[in-house]
């Protein structure tokens, strides 16, 4: 029986048994690559995206338990328009290996959906679970206070 | 498909003949320039690609989140006069055109800091043995160092040829153009791009030019935005496990877990009851299983009933130990170093040091997917050398080389997994049982971290004496499995014999001056698959030597930062300046808080000294690691961003290591699965971090490795400053109560 999911604003119809988890059927029924698989366990947060705005570990909710509209780090923002966060990303120059990232901004912007205006006790705590191996923690958490500015309206 | 595989026809390659750095060593068939292996030419230059598109540099080395492929590019564009923004950056064939001619610098006997210039010229002629052995390897931290006479070189012999093709055009001579912004430009105003002189510039023969001087740089030492940048904060940079391909089928594997060992018997029918599985395949030591998805085919490997033969080495940690300890007995290895009488020198202080095996644990999973259609093998991994994949893959499909293609994605992190070719020899295996149909493999990360090359674990003893406040002994051997054996007949089918300089390195080869001073390595035979995990030897023997010097420090009753000052300011000024440097930047000398201690730790490697000193935080009971400061001295600072991020990265690294991390076995198998059993820093349990870059190294620097070793042994030194407890064994979890 197909499921039907709104994807980075589109309606999507998807095939496959209702336990398969979202980060599966992102990236291999629908190609949409930009969300990772790192752990399977929810340990690493590579695999983060939105469902109904929250941020979320895509391995570990089955097709048949999204309970509302996704989206993925290539709907919140692209090279041409990006988002306030990848914007920051881009000026701090975050990424190293770059393969966590989109876990960790998909992270940063539910953080900012709840706190426009975090302190560094708050960012570490919300991106306590979004693991890098390249160790870019400085730059993210530098890029974070940048965008909430940005977003805030206020310039840097 | 990489843009190089269909270059338009309006594309040309052009510059110079392959130029390699350092004295005129070695004989005429190792001169003789490499083809070039790009498409379309008839040039001799392997390194970059004008079209109407653009500007296209391919350096040949992986982009594992070091930045080598941004700083090798801003070398050729410097001496192209192209503007930054215009680059873009490709890896390029798998071509023993880009031989890696520093991997080799620092083979030779002596300790990095005590070469002399004849001894480096020696170390650049066995570099370009490199060639012959079709070195293309992305590791050692050596990009920059052997790309750096290189890249700027086929980027001021393209820009000679681009002004010689112009001026044919404007019927002048090349004296009377200058190049700017990606076009040659004429005295009277007339601008003509790249793009209009590339196909008549590859037809001039390469001019030889020498490099511009440092002093008129406009893109290299200052902090450039790397062009990956945007893709991978938009998620459309592609991985290895990102590649996608018309009617590809997603599989998984799992092997035997006690490595090495074979499948006695297996059940399929379970995993074929899975929804989504499609066919389980018998490798012989393992299963594939072939499936709709990534997740339907993980689901099945771990279905399949199977029944496992035994491991080819002793069953758990314990007796790996013992097997280690035993080689204390047999005769040295190597004594790489031996100054003064450090047998007929009494010992006042002894210690044993026992460091644990480790896992890479790159954030992407184990992956490569293939293609075999009979005649031909397309295979496309993350890795660091291609080279090694492409012999790899020829075997594993029994196909010639040269028909064989691999292609480099991005990589979800290296540290020294992806030299090896095992992912790729797996896909391989599974593509050829499916002709013509492109097949993903794709690692769980429980297979990751059980089926790793892993950091060898060793033993070190130490013997060492004061006198006068100062160190007069220091006679240390170190046991553990011989890396360079194992790994270069595996990767190389060449065992590398003689001295394993992996097994001492970062021991033997320290900026120190003790008169009795001696390291001598001891190699064991576990039988445990071991491999290079980022900055090697090093990242056992940093902690070791480090954390011996403090102990002789205590013993000495002087304050552990001054004491090293002293012993090393007259063996190497450099190394002494790092050491001031990370004085004055943590305050060093000035009055610590209650409930804070200091480490300080100091690791030459890679070409690069690095000291590092540590911040620990008594939170009430629970230890934080604060604050960390950097130093080091890369010689030349190519990108200073870069660099830090490096520098930084390294020491989290090695950080994450001392706190959380070790490999054991039992019943043949590795016990730790996942990240919640092998874990890292996260960013409330990360210090802060503050790095300085020094430039008084004569010799150019690496810059991805040696920001680890230092970082243990400044953390453990910290805690010993701390609470009293001296630290010989890792991971230090252990032993303290560490906010984690």
């Amino acid at each position: 029986m197909p499921t039907v999911l709104t994807i980075n604003g589109a309606e999507r119809t998807i095939d496959a048994p209702g336990d398969t988890p979202l980060l599966w059927v992102l990236r291999d029924e629908l190609s949409l690559t930009g969300t990772k698989f790192g752990c399977g366990v929810a340990a690493c947060g590579a695999c983060t995206v939105m469902i109904d705005g929250e941020a979320v570990r895509s391995c570990q909710i089955g097709l048949a338990d999204v309970w509302g509209p996704v989206t993925t780090i290539e709907g919140l923002g692209t090279v041409e328009a990006p988002h306030p966060l990848q914007r920051a990303w881009i000026r701090h120059q975050v990424a190293q290996c770059g393969y966590c990232q989109s876990g960790q901004i998909m992270q940063a912007a539910d953080l900012l959906a709840r706190n426009s205006d975090p302190d560094d006790a708050q960012i570490d705590e919300a991106m306590a679970g979004n693991l890098c191996r390249c160790g870019t923690y400085g730059r993210i958490r530098t890029a974070i206070h940048d965008a909430a500015a940005q977003m805030r309206g206020e310039s840097q | 498909m990489s843009r190089i595989g269909k270059i338009a026809r309006r594309t040309f390659l052009i510059g110079s003949a392959a130029i390699v750095g350092g004295v005129a060593f070695g004989v005429w068939k190792v001169r003789q320039p490499v083809p070039n292996p790009l498409p379309d030419s008839g040039s001799l230059n392997a390194f970059l690609v004008i079209d109407q598109r653009g500007v296209t540099v391919v350096t040949g080395r992986a982009e594992m989140g070091q930045g080598a492929q941004t700083t090798l590019a801003a070398l050729l564009a410097e001496e192209l006069d192209i503007d930054w923004p215009q680059v873009r950056l490709e890896h390029g064939p798998a071509s023993e055109a880009y031989y890696n001619a520093a991997l080799f610098e620092g083979a030779i006997g002596g300790a990095d800091y005590a070469l002399r210039d004849w001894q480096r010229g020696v170390g650049s002629a066995l570099g370009e043995v490199g060639k012959l052995l079709g070195t293309q390897i992305t590791g050692g931290s050596t990009s920059l160092r052997d790309g750096f006479d290189r890249l700027r070189l086929a980027g001021a012999s393209a820009r000679e040829a681009l002004k010689r093709a112009a001026a044919v055009r404007l019927n002048t001579t090349p004296d009377t153009l200058r190049t700017v912004g990606g076009a040659v430009i004429s005295r009277d105003g007339t601008r003509i791009p790249y793009a209009d002189l590339a196909e008549a510039a590859a037809r001039i023969e390469a001019p030889q030019v020498a490099p511009r001087d440092p002093s008129t740089w406009r893109l290299l030492g200052r902090e450039l935005p790397r062009p990956d940048m945007p893709a991978k904060v938009t998620g459309t940079a592609t991985y290895g496990v990102d590649v996608r391909l018309p009617g590809m089928k997603f599989a998984s594997v799992r092997m035997n877990p006690r490595l090495g060992g074979t499948m006695l018997s297996h059940d399929p029918a379970p995993a074929l009851a899975i929804e989504g599985v499609e066919r389980v395949l018998d490798l012989g030591d393992g299963v594939a299983v072939v499936a709709r998805n990534t997740w339907a085919a993980m689901r099945g490997v771990e279905a399949v009933e199977v029944d496992w033969g035994p491991a080819p080495y002793p069953a758990d940690t314990n007796a790996f130990y013992t097997r280690i300890a035993q080689a204390f007995g047999d005769s040295p290895n190597s004594t790489m170093r031996d100054d003064g009488d450090a047998a007929g020198t009494e010992a006042t202080i002894e210690a044993e040091y026992r460091l644990p095996y480790l896992a890479h644990a790159t954030m992407e999973p184990m992956t490569a997917t293939a293609l075999f259609t009979g005649e031909a093998l397309d295979l496309w991994a993350p890795n660091q050398t291609p080279l090694v994949q492409l012999k790899a893959a020829a075997k594993a499909s029994g196909l010639d080389e040269d028909a064989v293609t691999v292609h480099t994605t991005f990589l979800g992190g290296g540290f020294g997994r992806r030299l090896e070719s095992d992912y790729s020899a797996l896909a391989v295996r599974v593509a050829v049982q499916m002709p013509g149909i492109p097949v993903q493999v794709t690692w769980s990360r429980e297979e990751d971290i059980t089926h790793d090359t892993y950091r060898p674990g060793v033993i070190a003893r130490l013997r060492g004496a004061v006198q006068d406040g100062r160190a007069v002994l220091f006679d240390a051997q170190v046991a553990g499995e011989g890396l360079m054996a194992q790994a270069g007949a595996r990767m190389m089918g060449l065992p590398i014999a003689g001295p394993d300089r992996a097994l001492v390195e970062g021991l033997f080869d320290q900026p120190y001056a003790i008169p009795h001073y001696r390291v001598r390595g001891h190699t064991a035979d576990v039988g445990v698959p071991v491999g290079f995990w980022r900055s090697v030897g090093s990242s056992h023997n940093g902690f070791v030597h480090e954390g011996f010097i403090d102990e002789l420090a205590h013993a000495a009753g002087r304050d552990p930062l001054a004491f090293r000052l002293d012993l090393v300011r007259p063996e190497s000024a450099v190394a002494a300046g790092v050491l001031e440097a990370v004085r004055e930047m943590s305050g060093w000398d000035t009055p610590k808080a209650p409930g804070t201690g200091r480490g300080v730790a100091l690791v030459w490697s890679f070409g690069t000294p690095v000291a590092e000193v540590v911040e620990v935080v008594d939170a009430g009971g629970t230890i934080r690691i604060a604050r960390g400061w950097i130093a080091c001295d890369v010689g030349t600072a190519l990108d200073p961003g870069i660099l830090r991020a490096q520098m930084e990265g390294g020491m989290l690294f090695g950080l994450s290591a001392a706190v959380h991390q070790e490999i054991t076995f039992a019943d043949g198998r590795v016990e730790q699965r996942n990240f919640p059993d092998f874990d890292a820093m996260r960013m409330h349990s990360a210090p802060r971090l503050e790095t300085r870059i020094l430039t008084a190294n004569p010799h150019m620097g690496g810059a991805g490795e040696p920001g680890v070793p230092p970082a243990a042994p400044a953390l453990a030194n910290a805690l010993f400053d701390l609470t009293g407890v001296r630290a010989r064994e890792l991971p230090l979890w252990r032993q303290f109560r560490l906010v984690m």
